[in-house]
């Protein structure tokens, strides 16, 4: 909101020069955000919270300033004319709640020109554009007292009366920004005896706006109802000055000064006659109720020693009344002024002094405390895993929470959640997985000459359940490039399947469990050869593998992808695990080699199982040394080398024993179709 | 010259001092010439030969011609000469074998000023690092987190923190609204959290004063995304409530925090701003931290600071009475208890701590930028 400094000391005299009453002004929570011009061009730009709408304009802003320096605030007090006698223009409010108050004054005879140069420039300051005598005056009266007007042609108004009613169904209004529009029976107009002229607090009626042959005005200056004025201001997405001011709350107690300012405004720059006293219509009265304050509680919420002696000054220029007079008073009775809506409580009180007084000058203190920090359950193992991820090389990315509906389907089965108000098509439900997320991120280092990718992400997903809303946490990581990047000391090796499982083996060993299988039901968009689902004790915890060629092509990745994806809702309902030592054998190891030939159907994994199934205590290790295909291997088998590790921590083991798990050994491969190598 | 056996013509322990010292001068002056493992063989023959090596020379020179009354010291000292040899001479075929020999070593010389080979360990998100030690700033003040859930209702939102329905104050907060929600009663209806303030009121229903705690987590707003917005960001929220909480504790618990995140010498100054959740509300500046409060770099105006040597970093005030209406059944009787609230936009002090010039590249995640945060 730009502010003129100048037109601020028209109405209160200050020492000070511009720059520093743009500091003490902020330093009270009216704060200048910059400045700009020189001299009596100076503007400040201003940013006035919500709450004040009475210091949205000069006057208001000078209210403050004289607070601050403890100084009088002149009053505003239009030069009038004396009325001549006419014809009354009665006004009837219909709706007492819409419209507390509505004034209005009548001009005649008055020529609509161009406005004095001074107002022009004022005006112009703040960016505002004129238009003419009476609705610059009515402009000028806004950002002098922050007090909405609205002036109307008055040979226009047929019937010769003013109505506030709400609309009738089927009723239009076409506004002064020309827009013809629809009313509800919710809106609040002003009327004359035929149709609406006004939306009210909002914009005024473009069929009897003040044009050029206008001679006959009629000033309104009302109160209307906050909550009526914006939810109108709203539902016709016309949010002006006027509704800005009535939707934070109007000063009562304003309106029949205002209208004689614009009045004063008019007659001096357009001549004309002030027509009979100004018609002021109460339909109801505000309730500003006097707030009760206790220095006690103004210690109590701020802390420090404030005296009643202080908090009294402080109030008074405010302009907030006390009763009883300071005495050696610890208890008061504060009348609120008229234009301060916002003040309704002992606390709004208490802000005050605090702001007036300076936020500074209070001392820093340190609470005590006798609660104890407490943990989030999963916090240790969301530590356990990033940290994992961070030392497996994984680059931590962030992506914004939204997809398009083309990669909730592809990557999700879950019911959607839509944004109402999307910034983009491309984000307008909420992600239903993170694989789009960190695809696109891998898409775009690639795009960027970035081969070797790792990331991982850390997120919410978000699923609609009934009426509500499901968020579970999960991890997705990706990878692209090679495992091993080529140096000149060594080549490069790509990245495969099985680091990418080497790496959610590490993870899933973090926590408790009995058994970690995988199988292959993945989702569509992985490689159904080259992809796994991983499951700790039968319940799937991760998916990972690579990401389907056509998957890739379609989002014109040029190289192979790879990707994790963690379910934590599920993994974190198994504990980390425990560490706990285990002596180191004492006694040494025997190793045997069992070099066999096996069908392709038989997996490694049916192999491990039928020889860890023969529950040999002493077996501790089992690993597949080579995998060969092709030469003299016959189409559809595999040759593989296995080496058995036995091991007792109680003793040597002797060579009658080893030979006899050997030949188990040997028979459970044969069971499983598999041949002993010569 | 090869070493021959002196014989001694005196047993003093100084001559004898003497002959054991020169004995291995000339063992060590051998040693280095022994350069495979036929040369240490000749040479261990030489000195540890049952006959007539070395050792047995000793013997017979030293040992059988000593006089009786030095017997006993030169029998000691020959047995411990023979351990040494024998230890130089075994170490020397160990040293031989391991290839350790000088020109073995210098043959595997290697370019130590090549580049080393990494392993490439990942670095934390600057946001989300810049969260984790905020946050840590206030668990050593006794702050626990808390989290909750990034789709809200409308009550927990706006309703419960004091932004009324029809309320002005709302429209200070570009909201996200989620679809399909007209046919519930307003406080039902869902939005995107725009701040993490809501989970302020969840914890309060969940626990009874005194409270302190921190809330990080993702907020999001209809604000298109450009150098300093974006629609998803992350904030950090705190309250405390107990008795007697002031607000020159807020201002003392602030100041404490600032210091420690980002420094013991910036200063703080607090500021009149409004929240409708708080009151007394304030809008916290710290000193410059890249400036140091000057305005000025070199000769250049300060850009984050906009030459004002402060910059603003957060939000906060007391809690208003109104919000602890909303949990008073559950000990928040705002005539006994008080408290102070903060928020703090992550992205935003990321962005200056690090001297980020454009918001969006913390979204964009290119490895290279990434990588600077290892």
């Amino acid at each position: 909101m730009k502010l003129s400094p100048h037109w601020i000391r028209d109405f209160v005299d200050l020492k000070v020069d511009d720059h520093q009453l743009a500091h003490d002004l902020t330093s009270v929570g009216m704060a200048v955000e910059g400045a700009s011009g020189s001299g009596e061009n100076t503007v400040f730009e201003m940013e006035i919270g919500t709450n004040r709408p009475d210091a949205m304009n000069h006057y208001g802003v000078a209210r403050e300033a004289a607070a601050i320096y403890d100084t009088a605030l002149k009053p505003i007090l239009p030069k009038l004319p004396a009325a001549k006698d006419g014809k009354t223009f009665p006004i009837e409010i219909e709706d007492d709640k819409g419209c507390a108050r509505f004034t209005a004054r009548v001009l005649k005879n008055v020529s609509i020109k161009d406005s004095p140069a001074k107002i022009i420039q004022r005006l112009g300051l703040l960016d505002q554009r004129p238009i003419n005598n009476a609705v610059d005056a009515t402009n000028y009266a806004l950002w002098e007292m922050g007090k909405p007007t609205h002036v109307f042609d008055l040979d226009l108004l047929e019937g010769g009366k003013i109505i506030v009613r709400r609309a009738r169904p089927g009723e239009t209004l076409k506004t002064l920004d020309g827009v013809e529009r629809k009313l509800t029976t919710q809106d609040l107009v002003v009327a004359d005896a035929r149709r609406p002229v006004g939306l009210a607090g909002t914009m005024g009626g473009f069929d009897t706006m003040i044009t050029e042959k206008t001679r006959n005005i009629l000033i309104e200056s009302a109160w209307w109802d906050p909550v009526t004025v914006r939810k109108m201001s709203r539902r016709h997405a016309l949010h002006t000055d006027a509704s800005h001011r009535f939707e934070r709350g109007a000063d009562f107690e304003s309106t029949i000064l205002s209208c004689n300012r614009v009045a004063e405004l008019i007659l001096q720059s357009g001549g004309g006659e002030l027509i009979g006293e100004p018609l002021d219509i109460i339909a109801r009265h505000l309730d500003q109720a006097p707030v009760a304050l206790r220095i006690s509680e103004v210690r109590r919420i701020l802390g420090g020693n404030l005296d009643a002696h202080q908090v009294v000054r402080i109030l008074k220029r405010l302009g907030f009344e006390l009763l009883p007079e300071p005495g050696e008073e610890q208890e008061f009775t504060v009348r609120i002024p008229s234009w301060r809506l916002d003040v309704e409580r002992e606390i709004d009180l208490i802000e005050e002094i605090a702001r007036l007084y300076g936020y500074d000058k209070f001392a820093n203190t340190l609470p005590a405390f006798s609660g104890s920090v407490i943990e989030l359950p999963d916090a240790p193992k969301d530590t356990k895993l990033r940290g994992s991820l961070l030392a497996l090389g994984y680059n931590e990315a962030v992506s914004l929470s939204f997809i398009s509906h083309e990669n909730a389907e592809d990557f999700s089965a879950a019911p959607v959640i839509e944004v109402e108000n999307p910034l983009s098509e491309e984000a307008s439900v909420m992600r239903t997985s993170l694989v789009p997320g960190i695809i696109g991120v891998l898409a775009y280092n690639l795009n960027r000459g970035n081969d070797n990718v790792r990331l991982f992400e850390s997120g919410n997903v978000f699923e609609a359940a009934g009426a509500g809303v499901r968020e579970a946490k999960q991890i997705c990581f990706g990878a692209t490039g090679s495992a091993v990047e080529p140096s000149v000391h060594q080549p490069a090796r790509p990245m495969s399947f099985f680091d990418l499982k080497g790496d959610i083996e590490t993870l899933l060993n973090c926590f408790e469990h009995r058994a970690l299988s995988y199988d292959s039901e993945v989702a569509e968009y992985f490689h159904p050869g080259r992809a796994a689902r991983a499951l700790l004790d039968g319940i799937t915890v991760a998916q990972f593998g690579q990401l389907h060629p056509q998957t890739a092509a379609k989002r014109k990745l040029r190289q192979d992808v790879f990707l994790g994806e963690l379910y934590l809702d599920r993994l974190y309902k198994h504990s980390l695990r425990e560490i706990q030592y285990e002596p180191l054998p004492k006694y040494p190891g025997v190793e045997r080699d069992f070099s066999c030939i096996f069908p392709d159907t038989v997996s490694f994994e049916a192999v491990r199982r039928a020889i860890t199934g023969l529950r040999i205590a002493e077996l501790r290790k089992l690993v597949p040394v080579e995998i060969f295909r092709g030469g003299t291997i016959p189409a559809g088998k595999y040759s593989i080398l296995l080496r058995a590790t036995f091991q007792s921590s109680e003793r040597t083991l002797r060579e009658e024993e080893v030979a006899q798990w050997s030949s188990q050994i040997v028979s459970a491969i044969e069971a499983l179709g598999g041949t002993q190598r010569a | 010259m090869a070493y021959t056996v002196p014989k001694l013509k005196d047993y003093s322990p100084a001559a004898l001092d003497n002959a054991v010292e020169s004995l291995l001068a000339a063992l060590d002056e051998e040693s280095k010439t022994v350069s495979d493992e036929a040369a240490w063989k000749a040479f261990r023959d030489r000195w540890m030969a049952r006959k007539n090596g070395i050792l047995t020379q000793v013997n017979d020179l030293w040992l059988k011609a000593a006089p009786k009354d030095a017997k006993r010291d030169v029998g000691q000292r020959v047995n411990e000469l023979k351990q040494r040899v024998e230890g130089i001479i075994e170490s020397r075929l160990r040293t031989l074998q391991s290839g350790a020999s000088a020109s073995r070593l210098d043959s595997e010389r290697l370019d130590i000023t090549l580049p080393g080979i990494h392993r490439g360990i990942g670095a934390e998100h600057p946001i989300i690092k810049t969260m984790h030690e905020i946050v840590a700033v206030f668990r050593d003040l006794g702050y626990s987190v808390q989290e909750g859930p990034e789709i809200e209702t409308d009550y927990y939102n706006f309703e419960a923190l004091n932004f009324p329905p029809n309320h002005p104050a709302r429209d200070m907060q570009d909201t996200l609204f989620i679809a399909h929600q007209k046919s519930k009663p307003q406080r039902e209806q869902l939005v995107l959290r725009t701040h993490t303030s809501p989970v302020q009121i969840r914890t309060m229903e969940k626990l009874k004063p005194p409270i302190r705690i921190v809330i990080p987590g993702k907020v999001y707003r209809n604000d298109p995304p450009d150098a300093s917005h974006s629609p998803v960001f992350h904030q950090i929220e705190g309250l405390a409530v107990d008795t007697n909480i002031t607000f020159g504790d807020l201002k003392g618990t602030l100041d404490h925090a600032m210091k420690a995140f980002f420094g013991s010498s910036v200063k703080t100054s607090f500021r009149p701003s409004f929240f409708p959740f708080t009151e007394p509300s304030a809008e916290l500046m710290v000193s410059c931290f890249i400036c140091g409060g000057s305005g000025q770099r070199g000769s250049d105006p300060c850009r984050p600071c906009k030459q004002s040597g402060w910059i603003e970093i957060l939000g906060c005030g007391m809690v208003d009475p109104n919000v602890f209406q909303f949990v008073k059944q559950n000990g928040y009787d705002s005539g006994k208890i008080s408290g102070f609230a903060f928020g703090m936009g992550a992205d935003r002090i990321a962005l200056l701590k690090y001297g980020v010039d454009d918001l969006q590249v913390f979204f964009q995640n290119d490895v290279r930028f990434l990588g600077q945060f290892v």
